[in-house]
């Protein structure tokens, strides 16, 4: 399909309304949502346009999470292309109806803000939400800022219902740090989004009387494990697909969309992984360390689910040192899950950087250029060393 | 679409509907629940009183009624959950639950 480059509204919106902007111009048929704490701006914003009906949005407000991701699992499998969003305590909630979302295959998009998991109580800035569901089946993709944010959830639409792919997706972006900053942003036609996401084919809709189906079948023993296979499947197909979607959109918007962001990894001998907005300042303070002609660059995660570690492992490969920022603690005593993914796309490869783990900002405890200078001076020092000592290090908190 | 498990093959990952939905209506039946049976109702014709409460209670649908009458039971889907002797009307006492070793035979 031919896509025409599209002229483009530049506004200055918070990461919450830029998605809330993108869900009024994807004009679900449902969004289910519990619209009290911790929800976000995002379902505010939705139900005013809702309200003032700038969609035809079924908008349902249910008693909790658990039955905001219920009533999505019932009106995705019913037919529906379904959407709500959520955050923290809210997507903890609906931890049981994640794994049913995956398991029936059903393409809801959900943008996650990432906020931190109590105890102690907390609604700041972490990973610790959407980390806690990589396991899920559910698709992830991570955002540096309001833009991305927008944009990505345009695009999980038609990685959701690709008939290769047929799985929910998070959109995430960080708590507060894009959720609540302004940002000037670039905002595709109504008409243009409409027509990239084009109209809902649902497989197996349960409002079609005349092909009736049974969703939620025992599958003991004999089926349960080749059904599991299957969104193993799905998600081995999934990265094909986020390309070609990616490349499409680009094709649309003039920005194109990857696995992961690569900023002067090429000769790089000390890199930094983040996620998030923490990418941004990495990315600025990796310039600033090319200035002082020290080969320094950044690995941007946008797609951890599915986890594209041969694309990966190529980009790191030549590193000798890699830092691994995780903003969410996997309280294993070996580091966060980024680390532990991270470290495993390397392994088997012949020539391997060092790798090492830094916990930073959780709780939405600041991140400053400072402590990631400190972070690549670390790379530094250990590339000196040549070996790791602590594989672990929290960074910025009091002794 | 008709790719749901015939009752001498179980389809593979590669062929089975995604999601795990069941697409032909009715296919429970070759589900043969008879073997969680621990024990079995024995049903006396003679002491029958024909009220088809058993078969109105009956969750399975394994009491099969021909002509307005009982006929038999469908021991293939019985569970042996024992409420058809337990609503046949007290005064009747037609179906009795006997363990299920004391009536088959050991294979």
């Amino acid at each position: 399909m031919a896509v025409q480059a599209v002229t483009q509204q530049k506004l200055a919106l918070t990461g919450n309304e830029a998605v809330a902007m993108a869900m009024k111009q994807i004009n679900p048929d449902v969004v289910a949502a519990y619209p009290i704490t911790p929800q976000t701006d995002i379902v505010q914003y939705f139900s005013t346009f809702v309200a003032d009906g700038k969609v035809k949005t079924e908008f349902v407000t249910v008693e909790s999470e658990h039955s905001a991701m219920s009533a999505c699992v019932g009106s995705c499998a019913a037919g529906a292309r379904t959407m709500t969003a959520t955050s923290s305590q809210g997507l903890a909630l609906m931890w049981e109806m994640l794994y049913i979302a995956a398991g029936f295959r059903l393409p809801i998009v959900m943008p996650v803000v990432n906020r931190a998991l109590s105890a102690p109580i907390n609604i700041h800035c972490d990973h610790s939400d959407s980390m806690g569901a990589r396991d899920s089946g559910w698709i992830q993709l991570y955002s540096e800022n309001a833009q991305e944010a927008y944009d990505n959830t345009i695009q999980a639409v038609r990685i959701a219902e690709h008939a290769d792919v047929r799985l929910p997706v998070m959109v995430c972006q960080d708590g507060f740090v894009i959720s609540h900053s302004l940002m000037n942003l670039e905002v595709l036609p109504d008409e243009a989004v409409a027509s990239f996401v084009g109209e809902f084919a649902p497989r197996y809709p349960l409002l079609d009387a005349e092909h009736p189906v049974t969703y939620g079948a025992l599958a003991l023993q004999d089926s349960y494990f080749e059904a599991r296979r299957q969104i193993a499947d799905a998600m081995s197909r999934a990265p094909a697909v986020i390309l070609e979607v990616g490349k499409e959109y680009g094709r649309l918007s003039g920005r194109e969309y990857g696995f992961f962001e690569a900023h002067r990894l090429e000769d790089a001998e000390v890199a930094v992984v983040a996620i998030g907005s923490a990418a941004g300042s990495a990315k600025a303070v990796a310039d600033s360390l090319r200035g002082q002609g020290i080969k320094a660059g950044v690995l941007k995660v946008r797609v951890f689910r599915p986890w594209p570690w041969r694309e990966i492992g190529d980009a790191l490969g030549s590193a000798r040192v890699v830092g691994v920022m995780d903003r969410a603690d996997g309280l294993s005593n070996l580091g966060g899950p980024l680390f532990g993914d991270i470290r495993s796309a390397l392994y088997d490869r012949t020539r391997r950087p060092l790798v090492v783990d830094y916990i930073y900002g959780l709780g939405g405890r600041d991140v400053s250029l400072e402590d990631i200078e400190g972070v690549f001076r670390d790379l530094l020092r250990i590339k000196d060393e040549g070996r790791v000592t602590e594989p672990v290090t929290y960074l910025g908190v009091r002794e | 679409m008709n790719k749901e498990p015939g009752p001498d093959r179980i389809l593979g990952w590669k062929e089975m509907p995604t999601g795990a939905v069941i697409t032909q209506a009715g296919n429970a039946t070759r589900y043969q629940t008879g073997d969680w049976r621990s024990l079995r109702p024995e049903w006396s014709q003679e002491k029958c009183i024909q009220c088809l409460l058993c078969w109105v209670f009956c969750p399975d649908g394994a009491i099969i009624v021909k002509d307005g009458k009982i006929a038999e039971f469908d021991f293939e889907h019985c569970k042996g959950c024992g409420i058809c002797a337990q609503e046949c009307p007290p005064k009747v006492k037609a179906i009795k639950m006997v363990p299920e070793e004391e009536v088959t035979e050991v294979k």
